[in-house]
C-alpha cells in the first residue's frame, strides 16, 4: 500500500540517482553553490541581512544569465547559529552537494570549523566577515576588513581629535582579543598608551562597573569591540549615566546588526565608526544598488554596513574569477581570483591581494548622527593587514596557518 | 570612598536587574511549576509593547507601567488556554512546547518588526556623586524592583486571593476540596506571572535596549535564580537575586566580567549541591 512516508521515500531515491550515475555537466545544468549564514538564534541579525546581500548578488548574476552560460543552484543552510550545524552542513555541502565554491558564516568559531573541513575536500571557501585577521590558507578568500586596517585609522583620527590615551572594551573572544592587541599596538605605535582594557563574555549585559571604572581612569577615547545583543546594554547604561557627553566613543563593531536605526539618536549620536561600506556613501554606484536592494528587501532589513554587503561583493568576486578562468574548477578559479582581479561594488573597488587572499578595499570613517552614518573621511584602497608580514601564499602556497601580531 | 558608594550603588542594580528578570518566572515556574521555556521572550514582547507605544506617542510611563504589562499578561493568558493548560503535568511536553513558542515569538518580531524598530533613551538625567556620574534612571530600577517585591509578598502573605492562590500551589486538591476555583486561580496566577514579565521587559528596555532574539540573553539566569530560591518563590528569588547578584558583580568588579559570569555559576553548583531544594528548601520555609 502506498503511504505517504513510502511515496515520500521513492521520491528521494528518484532524486539520488541521476547523482549516482555520474552524468557528465551538460553546458546549461545549473552550477551548484553553498551558502550557510545563521538565519535564526542568536546571530540571526546580522545573518538575515547577509543572505539578503548574498541573494542580491546571487540574483543578478542569474538574471543576467548565469556563470558560463549556466545557473547558479544556491544549496541555502540555516546555521541556526550552532557550531554542530556548520559542521554537518559543510560536510554536506562538500560531500553530498558537491558545490563548487561555500560562502558565509560570522563567528571566528564558525569559520574556524568550516575552514579545514572545506580545505581537506577540496572546495573553495570564502569568507566575508570583518575579523580578527591572519588567516593564511590558499583555499580560502577574505573579503572583509581585519583590525589592523579599522583600528589604525580610529586611533590616527582619535589622536588628532582628542588624544592618545584609549580604554578598550572587547568582546571576550579571538576577535575581540586580537583586536585589543592590534590596538595595544597601534596606541604604542603613535606615542599613546592604553589605560584600560576589559573583555566581556557574550552574554554579560551589566556595565555599571566598568562604567565607573573608566569615569576613574579618565581616558581621552573609548574604544569598543562589542559583538551581539547582550553587549548592547552598554549604550544604554553609558548614556544614562551621562558618559556620552564626557567621552569620546569609538567602535570597530557599532553597525553591524542596525543599530543606527535602532537606537535613539540621543543615545548613540557621535559614536564614532570606521567601515567599507555606509547606506550615506554618496556615489551613483551605491545609490543604484541600494535603491535595486530595497526594491527587493523593502526597508524592514534594518541598515546595512559593510559586515552584511561584503557578501554581495563575495559572490561577485567569486563569478568573476570563474568568468576569468571559464570554469567553475576549484585550482583553476584560484588562480584566476590570484591574478589579483577585484570588482566594482557600492563601497566602491574591492581587490585581492594574492599574497595573503585578502582585500584592499575602499575605507570609511563616519560618524552616528541622527540615524545615519555622517561620512568624515574616505581612506581609498587601503591594503589588507599582514600581521609582520607572515602569509605569503604565492611564495608558499602550502601555508595553513593563521598569524597573529607578535607583541 | 566615592568609588565604594557608586560601586555599590551598581551592585544593588545588579541585583535588582536580576531579581527583575527572574520575578515573573518565580510566579509561572516557583509558583506553578510550569517550566516555560519561553520567558526571555515574554520579557521581549514586553520591552516591544513599551518601545512600540513609547514610539506611537503614549505617555512614556503608561506605556511602561500600564500597556507593556497588559499586553504580555494577554500573551500569557492566550498562552495558558490553548498550550499550558493542556499540557497539564506533563513536564516534558510542556518544555517543548514553550520551547516552541519562544522560537515563533522570536521569528514573529524578527519577521514583523524586523530590526528597524527604535528603542527609548534612559529619562531622567544623572546625578553626581564625587567626581562619578550616576544615571538617575538606576534608581528607578531599584526602586520598581523593591516595590513589586514587596506588593507581591504582601498580597501573597496576607490578602484572602493571596491565601487561595498559596493553597491552590501546596494542595490543588484540598484546595478544589474546600470549594477554590484551582483551575481559574491556576490561570489567572500565569497571567501575573506574565504581566510581572511584560513589566520586567518594559522596565529594562531603556537600558537593555530591545531586539528579536534579546530573550536568549536572561531566560538562562532567570531560570538559575529561581532553581536556586528554591520551594518558597517569591522569598527565594529575591534572596537568590541577592546572592547571585553581589557575587556576580563583585567579582567582575575586583578581576574581570569572565570571572564574575563563572562566580555566578560555581556559587549556583555549590549552593544547589548544599541545599539541593534551594535557598528556601531550608531557611525562611514559611514564608510566601
Amino acid at each position: 500500500m502506498l503511504n505517504r512516508r513510502s511515496f515520500l521515500e521513492g521520491l528521494a531515491a528518484g532524486a539520488a540517482l541521476p547523482a549516482l550515475g555520474a552524468v557528465p555537466a551538460h553546458a546549461s545544468d545549473p552550477i551548484p553553490v553553498g551558502a550557510i549564514y545563521d538565519l535564526s538564534g542568536p546571530l540571526q541579525g546580522f545573518g538575515q541581512n547577509q543572505w539578503r546581500c548574498a541573494k542580491l548578488a546571487l540574483d543578478q548574476i542569474n538574471e543576467s544569465g548565469g556563470l558560463l552560460g549556466r545557473p547558479l543552484d544556491v544549496r541555502l543552510y540555516d546555521s541556526q547559529s550552532d557550531m554542530q550545524l556548520y559542521n554537518q552542513f559543510a560536510n554536506q555541502l562538500g560531500l553530498r552537494d558537491r558545490v563548487a565554491v561555500v560562502q558565509g558564516g560570522l563567528t571566528s568559531s564558525s569559520r574556524e570549523v568550516i575552514r579545514p573541513i572545506l580545505r581537506r575536500l577540496e572546495t573553495l571557501y570564502v569568507y566575508n566577515t570583518n575579523y580578527e585577521g591572519g588567516v593564511c590558507d590558499r583555499n580560502f578568500f577574505a573579503t572583509g576588513a581585519t583590525p589592523g586596517i579599522y583600528v589604525d585609522l580610529l586611533l590616527r583620527a582619535a589622536a588628532e581629535r582628542w588624544g592618545k590615551r584609549v580604554y578598550v572594551l572587547a568582546a571576550d573572544y579571538n576577535y575581540g582579543q586580537i583586536s585589543a592587541q592590534w590596538i595595544r599596538r597601534g596606541a604604542r605605535a603613535l606615542g599613546g598608551e592604553v589605560v584600560g582594557e576589559e573583555f566581556f563574555p557574550l552574554d554579560v549585559n551589566q556595565f555599571g562597573a566598568t562604567i565607573s571604572r573608566i569615569q576613574a581612569a579618565a581616558p581621552d577615547v573609548v574604544l569598543n569591540v562589542f559583538v551581539g545583543p547582550a553587549h548592547e546594554a552598554f549604550y544604554g547604561q553609558w548614556a544614562s549615566a551621562g558618559m556620552h557627553r564626557r567621552f569620546p566613543m569609538m567602535s570597530t563593531t557599532f553597525g553591524g546588526t542596525s543599530e543606527i536605526v535602532r537606537m535613539p539618536p540621543e543615545v548613540v549620536n557621535g559614536i564614532m565608526v570606521i567601515g567599507s561600506y555606509y547606506e550615506s556613501l554618496d556615489d551613483p554606484f551605491n545609490r543604484t544598488w541600494l535603491a535595486e536592494f530595497r526594491r527587493r528587501n523593502g526597508t524592514g532589513y534594518g541598515y546595512l554596513t559593510d559586515v552584511p554587503v561584503k557578501d554581495w561583493y563575495g559572490w561577485m568576486l567569486w563569478a568573476e574569477g570563474v568568468r576569468q578562468a571559464g570554469t567553475t574548477d576549484r585550482d583553476a578559479v584560484v588562480a584566476a581570483l590570484e591574478s589579483g582581479i577585484g570588482v566594482e561594488g557600492p563601497g566602491g573597488p574591492l581587490t585581492i591581494d594574492p599574497r595573503t587572499h585578502h582585500c584592499f578595499m575602499h575605507t570609511h570613517l563616519a560618524e552616528a548622527r541622527d540615524g545615519e552614518f555622517r561620512i568624515l573621511e574616505r581612506y581609498p584602497n587601503v591594503p589588507p593587514t599582514n600581521p609582520d608580514d607572515q602569509c605569503d601564499l604565492q611564495a608558499r602556497p602550502d601555508t595553513n596557518t593563521m598569524y597573529t601580531p607578535d607583541i | 570612598m566615592d568609588l565604594a558608594l557608586v560601586v555599590g550603588l551598581h551592585l544593588l542594580h545588579a541585583v535588582a536587574s536580576l531579581a527583575l528578570v527572574s520575578i515573573g518566572l518565580a510566579v509561572i515556574f516557583g509558583m506553578l511549576r510550569v517550566i516555560n521555556f519561553a520567558h526571555g521572550e515574554f520579557l521581549m514582547v514586553g520591552g516591544y509593547a513599551f518601545v512600540l507605544s513609547a514610539g506611537a506617542g503614549v505617555n512614556l510611563w503608561l506605556a511602561m507601567l500600564v500597556i507593556a504589562p497588559a499586553a504580555v499578561g494577554g500573551l500569557g493568558y492566550l498562552v495558558e488556554r490553548l498550550v499550558i493548560r493542556r499540557l497539564r503535568g506533563d513536564v516534558l511536553a510542556t518544555i517543548l512546547a514553550t520551547w516552541g513558542l519562544s522560537l515563533f515569538l522570536v521569528g514573529l518580531a524578527a519577521t514583523v518588526l524586523g530590526y528597524r524598530q527604535q528603542g527609548v533613551a534612559p529619562p531622567f538625567g544623572t546625578i553626581e556623586i564625587g567626581s562619578y556620574t550616576l544615571g538617575i534612571y538606576m534608581f528607578f530600577v531599584i526602586g520598581v524592583t523593591v516595590a513589586v517585591v514587596l506588593a507581591l509578598f504582601a498580597w501573597l502573605r496576607w490578602s484572602r486571593t493571596g491565601l487561595l492562590v498559596r493553597g491552590t500551589m501546596q494542595d490543588a486538591g484540598l484546595a478544589a476540596g474546600l470549594g477554590a476555583d484551582t483551575g481559574r486561580i491556576r490561570s489567572a496566577t500565569f497571567v501575573l506571572g506574565s504581566a510581572l514579565s511584560g513589566l520586567a521587559g518594559a522596565v529594562l528596555a531603556p537600558l537593555a535596549g530591545v531586539l528579536p532574539e534579546i530573550g536568549a540573553t536572561y531566560v538562562v539566569k532567570a531560570f538559575i535564580t529561581v532553581i536556586s530560591g528554591g520551594t518558597t518563590a517569591l522569598t527565594g528569588t529575591a534572596l537568590a537575586a541577592v546572592l547571585f547578584g553581589l557575587t556576580s558583580q563583585a567579582a567582575a568588579f575586583l578581576s574581570r566580567p569572565v570571572v564574575g559570569e563563572v562566580a555566578l555559576l560555581v556559587v549556583a553548583v555549590v549552593l544547589l549541591r548544599l541545599l539541593p531544594t534551594g535557598i528556601t528548601g531550608r531557611y525562611f520555609r514559611r514564608a510566601p
